[in-house]
């Protein structure tokens, strides 16, 4: 074997199941056989709870030592020989199995966490093939509802503790307990303090069976039915890292994606309710543009080519786009305006902040957008009403899919001339004189710049309906018209590598970006703006 | 109740002295009889002097683990400026104990006396003595003894008068026996359900309150004093066995003896003139089966072994168990072994904080095959079973609890196999359990 | 062990909740505030008071110590719910815990439980006596194995109780 050593002063040498590797004073067996890309397996261990080694999954054989070691509690020492898959540490692995097993009832074609459970996964990987326990009857605890998402199905439950150290250590909340001793031991709640902790949600996720479950997802898809993209939440400011769960490209699911730097391995119930809106069905579907007085369907040719002339008059531009637009989209609409009097603003809901203590700068932002800083950066700056009273003396107003209240929908339909780049059908779009469908975040690949000057990318979970195309595109196809110079992006990786003139994106490829995102130093010291 | 018997001639007499004699217990009374002579003179030595002392004399942990107590203080930072505790672990809850009860019923001062000067060794300002909360009695002695002790001066501000701050705190427990175990004990007298931690940390460097701490069972501190009083070699000479155990020890003898009770000898004494002698031997007609020396969280012994065993730590290891806290339960021959180990395991099922897996499920499965087993449904293959569960609950879990299941099925069913087959085979059962 | 109460009669009306600590049980319970670090250490000796004076340990008193001493009711039910020796419904008069573990077995503790379930007119262990007057558990090695077998009603530990004896004991606790 190659000794694999990382770029670390003073590494500590460990063997594990063979595999010569050093590591960080410090690292636990469990972190360190990841890093040799063996995974122990476990059940209360969680990189982001602190660790209790109850379960007793991960005991590991290491050379010289009297007793099985708990690879989630034992720090590496240097020369350790660990032994991960010797027959004492698979014998012990089985025998724990054996024993979650007794209780726990056959559940599997009932339970939403089939296909996605690590007790599912760890027994037929290890487990005993048939019980021993049959003669006797299992525990049996009736499921409770712990609050508004969460039923609490104790027949399940292996005890782990996940779920209370989340809420006790993570989210400084102790509204969970064990309750009883022994075998007889369940999570219990108090009547009066529902889970409805703002983040409450994660402990679904980390529940590593059935046990805790969400309401909203129950018996709704199969895991195996889903499709898994890797995108950014576009609740707030925040930038939280999730996974969009499709099934038969209907979002059934938001869960969170583990980044270290961001929102470790969690995200909030705001962000993880909140997609609905995904699913619309009441959608733009076809380019309109208003001919002897009605909207008729045309292609997008046609629909460019009257941008591109809209676009190339004289006189104020207002912008008025939605906080969920991306980089490039927001970027693009700019160029296609550059050099005139233009008003923007970027719509930006807000609400109560609400942070998850135990990790370092992590919050429901109060800003609902998600990239509120790179539409600042491009120059959407203005303030919400003003730029809406504005549209009265605008030559050009264009909205980017904007929800308008019945007073600013009064005051935009006065406008000389409106164009409504839009995902939905919308009674502002009568008075438009021409309408694009555009796809949503969900429906597009892209960029946000969070709240710490991180750029992050999010990817395309599901199609895009009808003719709708992307928000950079149009105005990147119109831009194109107005000037021949402009090579159209083909990919949204092009938009983003032809933005990236911009002085704070400067150097930027979509690789560097890469599915963890980076932190713009420049922005971030101030010394680029 | 309970005292007095007649002392034996055999027994040497150390901490149960004053057992029964009621002038003893306050604190003129224990005063007129020595106690806190030893906690001056200890404190006009250093700290480390102490511990050496304690170290000569070879006292182990009367709790159970049989660990050096003068090394276990050493553990103890020294100079590091955080608080340093003390706790005296009187929770007593192992089945066959019954000693610590009498330490502090009839010579609370003198407990009080050890604990200081452990504190005073260790550098603990505090020192809080747990009491198991069925203890009712002891718990209103030893609040009594420690309001008396502060009154004359010798806890409080500055004890005995000019040492050092030595504070007592008596804290009673709930009902829980694996609030015994230290780290347990910690994080109940944390206001924490009683879970026992993960070592490392060991308590001496973050152990109550996450402070250096040392836990010493009652019988290890009422040592201490007579230690400081005659001297690390008497002590040490009290010996009839292996060098290494040392001193004297109350041995809780009960079960099927005529005379049960608590018997004070020497370090390697031998079992059989304890059982046969001492305690009086069986009960007419009846003969010796089985003895369970450790409290029951040990091998159990049949009576070729007990017969032959020293009553030391090392004598009985190497008649296959162990001393633990010295509670003998004797069995004679119309014992049911098999209930009786069934009637154990429901204890620790009963006992079990929940946290290791082993432990939670695996107590409670031994229980539920055992009652099978009584209850006339037991098979061949249960034998299979029985050591599978108890090789998975050993050296497996955070504590010991569910070793301590897996001891009395693994020798019981070794040595007594006879029992459960009759059992198997239908010749005997219950109608329920 | 605990025992269910009787349901309340329909229509009842509900009693204002009386606070435990108040007067003299707050002040015993401030009392021990410098013997402790933290607050939550004094969980235990609270949660006995409130048993002391209320004899168990309602959801309210629960939610009320939690608010004493800063802490959610979820973790004071965790915490009550670990220890036996805290009662979560109300019991008899008269408590009655007897020790059935293995060296009381060998001494003759099933005769006695006979006995007492026998004297109360409790049914079975764990169950209160129509008259309300007894409760008796079974609780696991009572530290007086030597002595067996030991019960204790109340606060008084008494020890080498037999059947025999059962009658006139139990006498003293009307």
């Amino acid at each position: 074997m190659v000794p694999r050593f990382s770029l670390m002063s003073d590494p500590v040498r460990v063997t594990i199941d063979g595999v010569e590797l050093g590591v960080a004073r410090g690292t636990t067996i469990i972190e360190a056989a990841k890093q040799a890309g063996i995974l122990i397996p476990h059940y209360c261990y969680h990189p982001s709870l602190p660790s209790p080694a109850v379960c007793r999954m991960c005991l590991v054989e290491v050379e010289k030592a009297p007793k099985l070691m708990p690879a989630c509690a034992t720090t590496v020492t240097e020369g350790q020989v660990v032994h991960v898959h010797s027959e004492v540490a698979e014998k012990a692995r089985e025998g724990v199995l054996e024993l979650l097993l007794i209780n726990h009832p056959l559940d599997c074609p009932i339970c939403d966490q089939a296909g996605e459970c690590e007790l599912q996964d760890y027994v037929f990987q290890e487990g005993r093939a048939r019980t021993r326990y049959a003669d006797f009857a299992k525990r049996f605890n009736p499921v409770e509802d712990f609050g508004p998402d969460i039923l609490y199905v104790p027949n399940r439950c292996i005890l782990c503790t996940r779920c209370v150290r989340f809420m006790d250590d993570v989210a400084a909340t102790p509204v969970l307990n064990v309750s009883e001793r022994g075998d007889r031991a369940f999570i219990g709640i108090d009547a009066n303090e529902l889970l409805d902790h703002p983040w409450s949600g994660n402990v679904v996720d980390l529940c590593p069976v059935g046990s805790l479950v969400s309401k909203d997802f129950l018996h709704k898809a199969r895991a195996w039915e889903l499709d898994k993209t890797a995108s950014i939440c576009p609740g707030c400011t925040q930038g939280c890292n999730i996974e969009i769960d499709t099934r038969d490209d209907v979002v059934v699911r938001i869960r969170p994606r583990p980044n270290l730097d961001v929102n470790r391995h969690f995200m909030c119930d705001h962000g993880r309710m909140n997609y609905r809106w995904m699913n619309r069905g009441d959608r733009a579907e076809a380019p309109l543009r208003r001919s002897n007085g009605a909207m008729q369907a045309c292609d997008w040719e046609t629909a460019l080519d009257d941008l591109a002339t809209l676009s190339a008059e004289p006189g104020p531009v207002v912008v008025l786009a939605s906080g969920r637009a991306s980089v490039e989209s927001l970027g693009f609409i700019m160029r296609l305006f550059a050099g005139r009097d233009v008003t923007a603003a970027l719509q930006v809901p807000r609400g109560e902040e609400a942070p998850l203590a135990g990790v370092p700068d992590l919050a429901l932002r109060v800003e609902r957008v998600p990239n509120l800083h790179g539409a600042q950066l491009l120059g959407f700056d203005a303030e919400w009403s003003t730029a809406v009273r504005a549209t009265e003396h605008a030559a050009l107003t264009v909205l980017l899919d904007v929800e308008l209240d019945d007073d600013e929908l009064a005051t935009i339909k006065r406008c000389a001339s409106l164009v409504a780049l839009t995902t939905r059908d919308d009674p502002i779009l009568q008075a438009a004189v021409l309408t694009l469908p555009v796809t949503s975040m969900v429906e597009e690949s892209g960029t946000y710049l969070n709240r710490d000057y991180r750029l992050q990318r999010f990817r395309q979970a599901k199609p895009a309906p009808g003719m709708a195309r992307p928000a950079w595109w149009v105005a990147a196809a119109a831009l194109g018209r107005v000037n021949p110079d402009v090579r159209v992006p083909g990919s949204v990786e092009d938009a983003l590598e032809a933005l990236t003139s911009e002085e704070w994106l400067s150097g930027i490829t979509p690789d560097s970006v890469g599915w963890t995102g980076i932190r713009l130093d420049g922005l971030v010291a101030g010394t680029v703006r | 109740m309970g005292y007095p018997h007649p002392i034996h001639a055999s027994e040497t007499v150390v901490l149960s002295r004053h057992f029964g004699d009621e002038a003893a217990r306050d604190y003129a009374g224990a005063v007129e009889r020595g106690t806190y002579k030893a906690l001056k003179q200890a404190l006009a030595m250093t700290p480390e002097a102490v511990i050496e002392e304690v170290k000569a004399s070879g006292l182990r942990g009367r709790g159970g683990a049989g660990f050096p107590t003068g090394l276990k203080w050493s553990f103890m930072p020294k100079g590091d400026g955080k608080p340093h505790y003390l706790v005296c672990n009187a929770d007593e809850s192992e089945p066959g104990t019954f000693k610590d009860r009498e330490i502090m019923r009839w010579t609370p001062h003198a407990l009080i006396e050890g604990c200081a000067i452990a504190a005073y060794a260790i550098g603990a300002e505090t020192c809080y003595v747990y009491i198991r909360g069925e203890f009712t009695e002891p718990l209103a002695i030893m609040e009594r003894a420690v309001a008396d002790a502060y009154a004359n001066g010798v806890l409080g501000e500055a004890a005995m008068g000019n040492g050092p701050r030595i504070d007592m705190v008596i804290h009673r427990g709930a009902g829980a026996y694996i609030c015994g175990e230290e780290t347990a004990m910690m994080n109940s007298i944390e206001g924490k359900r009683g879970n026992p931690r993960i070592k490392p940390p060991f308590p001496a460097q973050a152990g109550l309150f996450g402070q250096p701490t040392t836990i010493n069972n009652v019988e290890t501190l009422a040592a201490v004093p007579h230690i400081l009083n005659r001297g690390a070699a008497w002590y040490k000479g009290l010996c009839l066995g292996n060098p290494k155990s040392t001193g004297t020890k109350l041995f809780s003898v009960c079960g099927h003896v005529m005379k049960p009770g608590n018997y004070e000898i020497t370090m390697g004494f031998p079992m059989k003139d304890l059982i046969h002698d001492l305690a009086g031997g069986m009960r007419p007609g009846r003969t010796l089966k089985a003895v369970i020396p450790g409290g029951s969280s040990v091998p159990i012994m049949n009576q070729e072994e007990a017969e032959s065993a020293l009553c030391d730590y090392e004598g009985i290891v190497e008649q296959g168990s162990m001393l633990g806290s010295a509670g003998f339960i004797v069995m004679d021959d119309s014992a049911d072994m098999v209930y009786e180990i069934y009637r154990l395991a429901k204890f620790y099922a009963h006992e079990s904080c929940a946290q290791c897996t082993q432990c939670r499920e695996g107590t409670a499965w031994t229980t539920k095959i055992l009652e099978r087993i009584l209850t006339g449904k037991g098979r061949g293959e249960d034998y299979g079973l029985l050591a599978d569960l108890a090789d998975n609950m050993t050296g497996k879990t955070i504590c010991v609890l569910s070793d301590s299941c897996a001891a009395p099925v693994v020798s019981g069913i070794q040595k007594f196999r006879h029992e459960f087959e009759a059992y198997l085979s239908g010749a005997k059962v219950l109608a329920h359990v | 062990m605990s025992t269910h109460p009787p349901p309340a009669p329909p229509g009842a009306p509900e009693k204002a909740y009386e606070p435990v600590f108040v007067g003299s049980a707050l002040e015993r319970l401030q009392q021990l505030y410098p013997k402790y670090p933290t607050k939550q250490a004094l969980l235990l000796p609270a949660l006995w008071i409130i048993q002391e004076a209320r004899g168990w340990i309602s959801p309210q008193n629960m939610a009320e110590v939690g608010q004493v001493l800063g802490l959610t009711p979820a973790y004071v039910k965790g915490v009550v719910t670990f220890y036996t020796m805290y009662y979560r419904h109300p019991m008899g008069r008269h408590v009655i815990q007897v020790c059935t573990t293995s060296p009381c077995h060998l001494s003759g503790c099933s005769d006695v439980v006979e006995a007492l379930l026998q004297h109360t007119g409790c049914g079975e262990l764990g169950t209160t006596s129509p008259d309300g007057r007894f409760t008796v558990v079974e609780v696991e090695c009572l530290g007086a194995c030597g002595f067996a077998t030991p019960i204790l009603i109340g606060d008084d530990f008494i020890e080498a109780v037999t059947p025999e004896r059962v009658p006139a004991i139990l006498e003293r606790y009307p």
